[in-house]
């Protein structure tokens, strides 16, 4: 993982992994993996134990979770949040759509899976995802820093 | 000699007004996030979560939005930040050492308080963002309702232990005298009024109007990221910890005993109770609950005080 060419310290790296706050995206989906991502901040599951909050603003995410297939519409609000990004972040393609398009692939109003626009780290394959593979998913994720 | 004298002073505003207040204050804003998870059933973030975060804020790219003003925008949350600083420097040296302290020194602590809220709507105008424009215009509200009604309620503290006007002069008389909440009813009074402005100025508890992240994305701080954004983070966090201090300093005690030491927890956790049991007020119930009742309340004990009860 780098930062403007350079490697990132032991310090950061640890920082990041330990606080990973995420942001998450809807491009497009049904809203029903957006209701999942809200499932793994519940008492059951507790991600805020390893640090994982949601917040607002996408300038204070490191990780973005992008849910739904890129449509025509949301194409230049996506390019426009991950730019919005401050790096380093990850980015998680989650659900069948943004993983692949999903029952969508070949719409006319599809620009297609998230991988095509913007780099993607890793896929959060479902329909929807369970909580466990969102978290699964995430761990992934930090494994690349 | 005069050498000596400015490397101590330089000695005690970094250890004593940065290292150990910073460190308090991420300990004590752990405790707000576990009691918080604890409330809501839940485990909540291991010990050294706010340390992370920092440190994860400090290593992140800084942003700053095309077109916003550069300067204004990235020396803001640094200038909050330095007031802080002195601010706890000087809390702590009149309650460890009372004859240190200067006389005013209470009125240049209200002061230096304004400091950080005043970073907070520069640096969010500054941003060029219409959220952090309404949070920073929120800000602006917030203190213009909760500021009148803790002047009054601390000059209460002036009447009653007889004009001093000095922290260290406070922290003696409570020596001699006891504890200022046992001394009569208008400190009481005084005491209630003051707990009604701590969550205003941290921003938490029913008066997180500034940066309702529900409504406003994060209020003054939508644009901000890495250290900028550390730096608001570690300001608050030092706020957690100086405020209730200097309520214990104003109410309870004069040394730092283990009772002290309890005192302040019960502050923080009275703190977290009415933040995690208390919805969101809208701005204008924020400034009619103090205008209202909470300014009428602390006159009544500025009369009590001048009736000397």
């Amino acid at each position: 993982m780098e930062i403007d060419g350079r490697q990132l310290s032991r310090l950061s790296r640890w920082g990041l992994k330990k606080s990973p706050w995420a942001f998450h995206l809807n491009t497009g989906s049904c809203n029903n993996c957006d209701i999942e991502v809200l499932d793994v901040l519940t008492p059951k599951y507790d991600v805020e134990r390893f640090g994982i909050t949601l917040i607002g603003s996408p300038r204070h995410a490191d990780i973005l979770i992008v849910t739904g297939v890129v449509t025509v519409q949301t194409l230049p609000r996506v390019l426009h949040v991950y730019e919005q990004v401050a790096k380093p972040c990850l980015v998680v393609a989650m659900g069948a759509c943004g993983c692949t398009g999903g029952i969508f692939d070949g719409s006319y109003h599809v620009v297609g899976p998230l991988d095509k626009v913007i780099p993607v780290d890793v896929y959060i394959p479902g329909c929807p995802p369970k909580p466990e593979a969102i978290i699964d998913g995430v761990v992934k994720a930090l494994a690349k820093i | 000699m005069a050498l000596m004298d400015v490397l101590t002073y330089i000695g005690l505003v970094v250890f004593l007004g940065f290292v150990f207040t910073a460190l308090v204050g991420l300990a004590s804003s752990w405790i707000d996030r576990k009691v918080s998870a604890r409330l809501q059933w839940r485990v909540g973030p291991p010990w050294y979560q706010p340390i992370a975060d920092i440190v994860k804020l400090m290593s992140k790219e800084v942003t700053v939005v095309e077109g916003s003003s550069r300067f204004t925008c990235l020396s803001a949350p640094f200038i909050g930040f330095a007031a802080v600083v002195v601010v706890s420097t000087i809390i702590w040296m009149a309650s460890i050492r009372p004859q240190s302290g200067f006389v005013g020194d209470i009125i240049v602590i209200l002061y230096l308080l304004y400091i950080p809220s005043l970073a907070m709507i520069v640096g969010g105008s500054a941003s060029r963002n219409p959220f952090a424009a309404l949070g920073a215009s929120r800000e602006m509200k917030l203190m213009l309702a909760y500021e009148a009604s803790f002047l009054v309620a601390v000059f209460t503290l002036v009447l009653n232990n007889g004009g001093i006007v000095s922290l260290g002069g406070m922290v003696a008389y409570q020596q001699a005298n006891g504890p200022m909440v046992t001394h009569s009813l208008s400190s009481v009074i005084a005491l209630v009024v003051a707990l009604t402005y701590l969550p205003a100025k941290l921003g938490i508890g029913p008066f997180d109007i500034p940066e309702a992240d529900c409504e406003l994305i994060a209020g003054t701080y939508t644009e901000y990221s890495g250290s900028p954004l550390a730096a608001f983070k570690l300001t608050k966090a030092m706020l957690l910890c100086m405020l209730p201090v200097l309520l214990v300093t104003l109410f309870f005690t004069s040394a730092w005993t283990p009772w002290a030491i309890l005192w302040y927890v019960l502050i923080l956790v009275v703190l977290i109770l009415i933040r995690n049991t208390n919805p969101r007020l809208r701005i204008d119930q924020a400034l009619r609950f103090f205008w209202g009742p909470v300014l009428v309340l602390s006159l009544v004990g500025i009369v009590l005080a001048a009736l000397g009860l």
